[in-house]
């Protein structure tokens, strides 16, 4: 009975790690940019998944994985790196309360195809997109291995459904977060994202494999904060001498 | 034929306004942290887990402070501010 469940549970719990990173850049960017335009990018993103899965079945385990995390990675840390910048001067100004009156209000520099944030609409696409194929890697592979693939494809569907409902049914409670707190997180979290595949992409062997997800974001978090307390004295000084 | 080339040169910049944005050296010190971690991986085999992340707040400290600068000199000074308010005719 154990080892019957036993591609089921292993597919779970490591299907909910990547569920978690793939809810995490959906509900921040929504957050931040609108819920229509990350919506739509995510399912769009969920549909080519579907396509994907479907046309190639277990062959999937034969698409280059490291190329894909690189491209996306080396993105997703590109965005993540625009954001941290605009993040760490708008918290330096105005403190973690901020303003939501101004330049980084939802799609500040989004540009508008179709009537969508394209930013929005890109960034859930991707996360979705290669969360979602690293889940049916886990599936495929685990599944495969067991020869259980379809206890493997319910255990890897349970975590995205239990952790997208977790992700719904919290969401709302990011509304009552400052915008300058939220575009602060969401820069870490994709720098830190970002990072973490584009470097694993390239064969970097991270110490402590997914694990080291949490210390990099830690690195970045410090690394934020005294940014912003260098940048607060460099305008405090630039202050006192207009005023002089 | 034109309009085709028309439609690349617009692709093109889409592409580079949506990736680039409004400071290229983030997305250009990017690409050389990932080159040169790539160097190191494949080449000495040392571990290079390190470079990306310090090269990631290198290139958002000096990206915070070119903003700063591009700021400074947009804004006029306060001898200019000055100048300006005597010569202001309300006042």
């Amino acid at each position: 009975m154990l080892g019957g469940s036993g591609s089921f549970v292993t597919a779970f719990v490591a299907s909910v790690v990547e569920a978690i990173e793939m809810v995490t850049i959906v509900v921040g960017v929504g957050s931040i940019r609108g819920w229509r335009s990350t919506l739509v990018g995510a399912a769009s993103g969920f549909a080519v998944l579907v396509v994907v899965g479907a046309g190639l079945g277990t062959a999937l385990t034969a698409l280059p994985i490291d190329v894909l995390r690189l491209v996306i990675g080396s993105l997703l840390l590109v965005f993540g790196l625009q954001w941290l910048r605009k993040a760490v001067r708008r918290v330096a100004r105005k403190g973690l309360a901020g303003d939501d009156d101004e330049e980084l209000e939802s799609g500040e520099g989004g540009e508008q195809r179709l009537g969508l944030d394209w930013t929005a609409f890109v960034l859930a696409f991707k996360g979705v997109l290669l969360e979602g194929l690293e889940i049916a890697f886990i599936v495929v592979s685990f599944g495969t291995a067991a020869n259980q693939i379809w206890l493997a494809a319910i255990g890897g569907g349970s975590a995205l459904v239990l952790v997208a409902t977790l992700g719904a049914v919290f969401h709302g409670s990011l509304g009552r977060i400052p915008r300058s707190v939220l575009i602060l997180v969401v820069g870490l979290l994709l720098s830190t994202f970002g990072t973490f595949w584009a470097a694993d992409g390239l064969g970097v062997n991270w110490p402590g494999g997914d694990l080291s997800l949490l210390v990099l974001l830690g690195f970045y978090v410090l690394a934020a904060t005294s940014l912003v307390l260098v940048e607060r004295r460099v305008v405090g000084g630039h202050t006192a001498g207009a005023t002089a | 034929m034109r309009r085709i080339g028309d439609w690349l040169v617009a692709f093109g910049r889409f592409w580079w306004d949506f990736v680039v944005g409004d400071d290229w050296t983030i997305a250009a010190g990017v690409i050389a942290a990932l080159a040169v971690t790539y160097g190191l991986v494949h080449g000495d085999a040392r571990p290079a887990w390190w470079l990306l992340p310090l090269g990631s707040v290198t290139l958002v400290a000096v990206g915070v402070r070119r903003a700063d600068r591009r700021e400074q000199e947009a804004a006029p000074s306060a001898e200019e501010r000055s100048r300006d308010s005597a010569e202001s005719p309300g006042s």
